[in-house]
């Protein structure tokens, strides 16, 4: 029996990590301002507000409005980096990004807090599982799903260096962090965790965590799975994906959003075109959220631990 | 620039206008018409920029947003004759591969043009955001933004609107073209304005009023408008015009909107405008 040590560094939320980037970068480069629509504390944008007051854009409960605030204040060469929760910074405001951000290449960085199920309690109106879809299918549009507090501070810092428009998804609860603090954070190039030979688990966002838990599960029980951190849906690492899937022959794809649109229909396309192979989805399927606690939701809607174990398996036996 | 001049580059613009529409039997000549005065006056007269150094960043220099961008053979017209491209590229106008989209856009690359617009009602904001940083980069140049008046209908202006007065930007002169019409009829008829004067100004604008077609009262009313900035108050402008104006069948009705003109229509506009600048 094989077992696979993963360091595991503390435990915080994504949040906390895009709030401490901010301030980071915004100490960094005295273009970077932010806007936020009535959820500073939510966001962890105190501490850039805090430091910055004058680089920082109460905008109230306005979502239109501050992405195109946002997109003016591009122009006199300004870096924006909007605040809300994920339903909020796309679903909602779909058009002004569409229009003034994406069609206008405009350099706007769109932070997303609380995306997906694990926002809880709130519920299905705040639980978006739609973004990563509706953000990829935009022209022009970098979408970046980072996996603890460590890699959502990098990629923060490190989406001021591309000039061009932003989603930046992360989450509210705690979760385990396992990213090094000083690891380089590279837009487009993916993150291999888990090094293995029977079958490819490529996840995003909190679901990379389940995966490393799952690959270790797999290991004790003789099956060798390698585990892909996907952190850039777009542009999408396909060299990352088809080194791995042309050594295992088969792929779990495992995200917290709706099975359609997400990271697995853009590993589905990616395969389909070059070597198509077994893939089995763990995602929502065509289901709204609910109210409950984060882990009682992932398991509630299939996308925890044992169901990448079960699709592990699953897709392995497909092989033949 | 003397009013005499300004009347003649707005006839040739209006010209430009109803030549573009007609050449590729589309676009947007009633509001455009109706705005010739106004955009004439704002590029020839009244902004500071630099027609033939185009920045996108717009730093140093006025900027302009135009929010209702259907009416973009207007705005085409009157950045070519500014100098922003060649007067010879209104031709290619929603032809397939031009610079001259349909509705403005930055993705080709055009001079002059620095937000995509056509959806309506995302410009005030973005006019916003430039004007605050504006101020950050202490930046004394204006930003200024046109808007339709059925645009209004749209609920993002009237979170700008609020956003603009709350925090007191007061380097921005936007301005509605109250011309009463939309595409399915009369403003009042579809769904009416009220009170507009009423209305900017219980969200804290300073509101004023002038006639489209009147070039010195739109040089004057600029003129005041500048008084005004810096004062802790955005200002609006309500200019009064008439949708189609300078062509006689097309004046008084909505139904010029968005179609063109047939070869005798176009005989027949072009007869009741001047040709100053010469034809592109």
């Amino acid at each position: 029996m094989k077992t696979i040590e993963f360091e595991v560094l503390g435990k915080k939320d994504t949040r906390s990590g895009f709030g401490e980037g901010l301030l980071e970068i915004g100490k960094q480069n005295k273009n970077v301002v932010a806007l936020c629509a009535d959820l500073t504390g939510s966001l962890k944008m105190n501490a850039f507000e805090d430091e910055f007051p004058e680089r920082f854009f109460q905008v109230g409960i306005a979502e239109a409005n501050m992405m195109g605030l946002a997109a003016g204040m591009t122009v006199g060469g300004k870096i924006p980096y909007t605040g809300t929760f994920a339903n909020f910074s796309t679903g909602r405001v779909y058009d002004q990004i569409r229009q003034s951000i994406a069609y206008s290449k405009k350099n706007v960085k769109i932070c997303a807090s609380h995306a997906g199920l694990t926002l809880g309690e709130d519920g299905a109106t705040h639980q978006i599982l739609e973004d990563i879809g509706l953000m990829k299918m935009l022209p022009n549009m970098t979408v970046i799903v980072p996996a603890d507090f460590n890699q959502t501070k990098q990629a923060t810092i490190a989406i001021a260096e591309h000039d061009g428009p932003v989603y930046l998804r992360f989450g509210r609860p705690s979760v385990p962090i396992f990213v090094k603090p000083d690891a380089e954070f590279k837009i487009g190039k993916a993150d291999l965790l888990i090094e293995g030979t029977d079958v490819t688990i490529i996840a995003c966002g909190h679901l990379v965590w389940k995966s490393i838990e799952a690959a270790q599960q797999l290991a004790e029980e003789g099956i060798s799975a390698e585990v892909i951190n996907m952190h850039t849906i777009k542009p999408l690492d396909v060299k990352a994906v088809l080194d791995s899937v042309g050594k295992t022959k088969c792929v779990v794809t495992a995200e917290e959003h709706m099975a359609n649109g997400g990271l697995g229909d853009s590993i589905a396309q990616v395969l389909s075109q070059h070597t198509p192979a077994p893939q089995e989805y763990v995602a929502v399927n065509d289901k709204f959220g609910e109210s409950g606690k984060p882990e009682e939701l992932l398991t509630k809607f299939g996308i925890d631990t044992p169901d990448i174990v079960k699709a592990a398996k699953k897709v392995i036996q497909r092989k033949n | 620039m003397e009013v005499k001049e300004l009347e003649q580059i707005a006839s040739q613009v209006r010209r430009d206008i109803v030549r573009m529409v007609a050449g590729v039997n589309s676009g947007h000549p009633g509001g455009s018409l109706g705005c010739a005065d106004f955009l004439t006056v704002l590029y020839f007269d009244e902004m500071n920029h630099n027609p033939t150094d185009f920045k996108m960043d717009g730093i140093d220099e006025d900027v302009f947003y135009l929010s209702n961008g259907h009416i973009s053979p207007v705005w085409y017209s009157v950045l070519a004759r500014s100098g922003y491209f060649p007067v010879s590229e209104l031709g290619t106008f929603r032809k397939l591969s031009s610079r001259l989209q349909g509705h403005p856009s930055t993705d080709k690359g055009l001079p002059g043009v620095r937000m995509a617009s056509g959806s309506l009602g995302q410009g005030l904001s973005c006019a916003l955001g430039t004007a605050q940083v504006k101020k950050l980069n202490n930046d004394p140049n204006l930003v200024f933004s046109l808007h339709g008046d059925g645009e209004l209908q749209e609920g993002q202006i009237w979170e700008a609107a609020m956003y603009a007065a709350a925090k007191k930007v007061d380097n921005i002169i936007a301005t509605i073209d109250y011309n009463g019409r939309q595409i399915d009829g009369d403003v009042d008829d579809v769904i009416s304005l009220g009170n507009l004067n009423a209305k900017w100004q219980a969200f804290g604008w300073e509101v004023l009023e002038m006639d489209g077609h009147n070039i010195a009262e739109i040089k004057e009313t600029f003129a005041k408008a500048r008084v005004m900035t810096g004062k802790g108050k955005p200002i609006v402008i309500i200019m009064k015009t008439e949708m189609g104006q300078g062509v006689d069948y097309m004046m008084g009705s909505h139904k010029w909107h968005g179609v063109a003109p047939n070869e005798e229509q176009l005989a027949s506009a072009l007869s009741q405008l001047e040709e100053t600048l010469g034809d592109y």
